[in-house]
């Protein structure tokens, strides 16, 4: 069977593992990245010479990375450094192990961003507008929400509930970098980065790692925790204008809109089913273009669904319940996979949804994808 | 002494780019034509996206579009905007169909409205590179 909904159910997360998150100055990516691996290992109580694929994402090399961790796998892929790996990353291991290029599968992610002093604009990232001073995927967000906020009438209050929600889960995770409460006030008062961004708009910037173990459902049953199931994927890119990076100018609806037909027909699911969504938040417009695109409200109403609190723990959609990019740590989707294991495994604490059985990640960028999560 | 002005980021200009900015700085704006399916795309492309014909060639257009969306830097990535903050960037979609980014100048923020008329206008940086950039149709 060739169809990729013959995936449903057959791979599973077993193991997760996250750094602190911060400023690590005195630690590498490799440091991070190892501990992490650790964790992770730790976790799903496997051996870990047993772990035979290796998929590295901002590490800086997968055979040092192979070395360190003492693994000659016989399935090793390293993905370029950006956001949008995490979730095509899940999907190409959940397709290596269903084919039997490898048992058990470790997934790296390393930043070092914040202590580095990386600016994710400027010289870091040449590209064609550079003479006219348009760089940084936080520009091509502000680009995109001043076209949503004139077609349809979004204002930035209704921007600020996306960074409200989101600190306000960061405040119930012991592990967040940002705690302090906020309001929509203080989100309008914050200085301007790219007009009509601001400050609050932005995601953190912050030293970390996230290791990710995924194997097959019938392995996974012998380790130490109840297996989360890949029930659902989507996926589809938007390269016809990636000259203009990180930006779409009708807000990835289509291909999100493609995602979500993919991800909730193979996972038999709904948006209506799905109890906390896990949503790729660089920018706080993105939350309101995956919403749309997934189908969670029509286009352009966004804004008036997540009046509110709708995203909020105990509101219609909890999302992004570790805090997110915004908030907890800017992991680059990776924790936000994390948090949806976790959350389906009833270990979040304070911030957990009551009986989370669909948990569902999605990303809104070029490269966009989701993934539905469930109990195995 | 003076010190010297910071430089603001010069254009990256190769085989395929190089077409652009020699028309640019003769003060016409030109997009990358298929010389086989007529295809219009910008930025250049060593290929028609379309048809993969390697002939392409810069033809001028009428510089007059739409601005499609506009933000306003308030940060600077490059010591050579940081004179310049806040200023503001545009988005035009081209009569003839691409997209191109570029900055928009005589007007200020409270003049802009998405779906406007703009036209271009060209700004030398110096005797090699001049940035084509828009105005507010008149």
């Amino acid at each position: 069977m060739t169809d990729y909904r013959h995936l449903k159910d057959r791979i599973a997360i077993v193991g997760v593992g996250n750094t602190a998150y911060g400023n690590f100055p005195d630690i590498d990516d490799f440091g991070l990245g190892a501990r992490a691996f650790r964790y992770a290992v730790e976790d799903c109580g496997l051996d870990k010479n047993r772990i035979d694929g290796l998929l590295t994402c901002r590490v800086p090399h997968y055979a040092r990375m192979g070395e360190i961790l003492g693994l000659n796998p016989r399935w090793t892929i390293q993905l370029p450094p950006h956001g949008r790996m995490s979730g095509m990353a899940i999907v190409e291991a959940a397709a290596a192990l269903e084919a039997g290029l490898c048992d058990y599968a470790a997934l790296i992610y390393a930043n070092i961003g914040r202590s580095r002093r990386v600016n994710y604009g400027g010289d870091e990232s040449p590209g064609v507008w550079d003479p006219w001073g348009f760089t940084s995927p936080g520009a091509a967000h502000a680009m995109m929400f001043q076209r949503h906020r004139t077609l349809y009438g979004t204002t930035t209050r209704q921007l600020a509930e996306v960074s409200v929600a989101f600190r306000y889960h960061a405040g119930l995770n012991p592990n967040a970098v940002m705690k302090q409460p906020i309001t929509i006030d203080d989100h309008e008062s914050a200085r301007f980065i790219t007009e009509p961004l601001r400050l609050l708009d932005y995601c953190l910037i912050n030293d970390g790692a996230v290791c990710i173990i995924m194997t097959t459902t019938e392995r996974a049953r012998d380790l130490r925790k109840q297996p989360v199931l890949i029930s659902g994927i989507g996926a589809r890119e938007a390269f016809t204008t990636a000259s203009i990076s990180n930006f779409d100018i009708n807000f990835w609806y289509d291909e999100m809109q493609d995602v979500a037909a993919q991800a909730y027909g193979m996972a038999g699911v709904g948006t209506a089913d799905v109890d906390a969504l896990m949503c790729y938040d660089n920018f706080s417009p993105t939350v309101l273009f995956s919403l749309e695109g997934l189908g969670f409200c029509k286009q352009g109403e966004a804004g008036s669904f997540v009046e509110g609190g709708t995203l909020k723990l105990g509101g219609k959609l909890p999302t992004n319940t570790d805090g997110g990019h915004l908030s907890n740590s800017y992991m680059q989707g990776w924790a936000l996979n994390v948090e949806a294991v976790r959350q389906v495994r009833g270990e979040c604490g304070e911030r957990q949804v009551k009986d989370a059985e669909v948990v569902q990640y999605c990303g809104a960028t070029p490269c966009s994808r989701s993934i539905i999560y469930t109990p195995g | 002494m003076q010190p010297a002005t910071p430089a603001k980021p010069r254009p990256r200009i190769d085989t395929v780019s190089r077409g652009f900015w020699d028309n640019a700085r003769a003060q016409r704006l030109s997009v990358q034509r298929c010389d086989d399916c007529g295809h219009l795309h910008f930025p250049g492309s060593p290929v028609c996206p379309k048809c993969l014909s390697e002939s392409q060639s810069w033809v001028p257009v009428s510089g007059r579009g739409t601005l499609l969306s506009w933000v306003r830097f308030h940060r600077a990535y490059w010591d050579g905007f940081r004179a310049d903050l806040p200023y503001l960037v545009c988005l035009v979609g081209l009569e003839e169909g691409p997209m191109l980014v570029s900055n928009i100048v005589d007007a200020a923020p409270e003049d802009l409205r998405i779906g406007m008329g703009v036209e271009v206008v060209f700004e030398a940086m110096d005797d090699e590179v001049t940035l084509p950039k828009f105005r507010p149709s008149s």
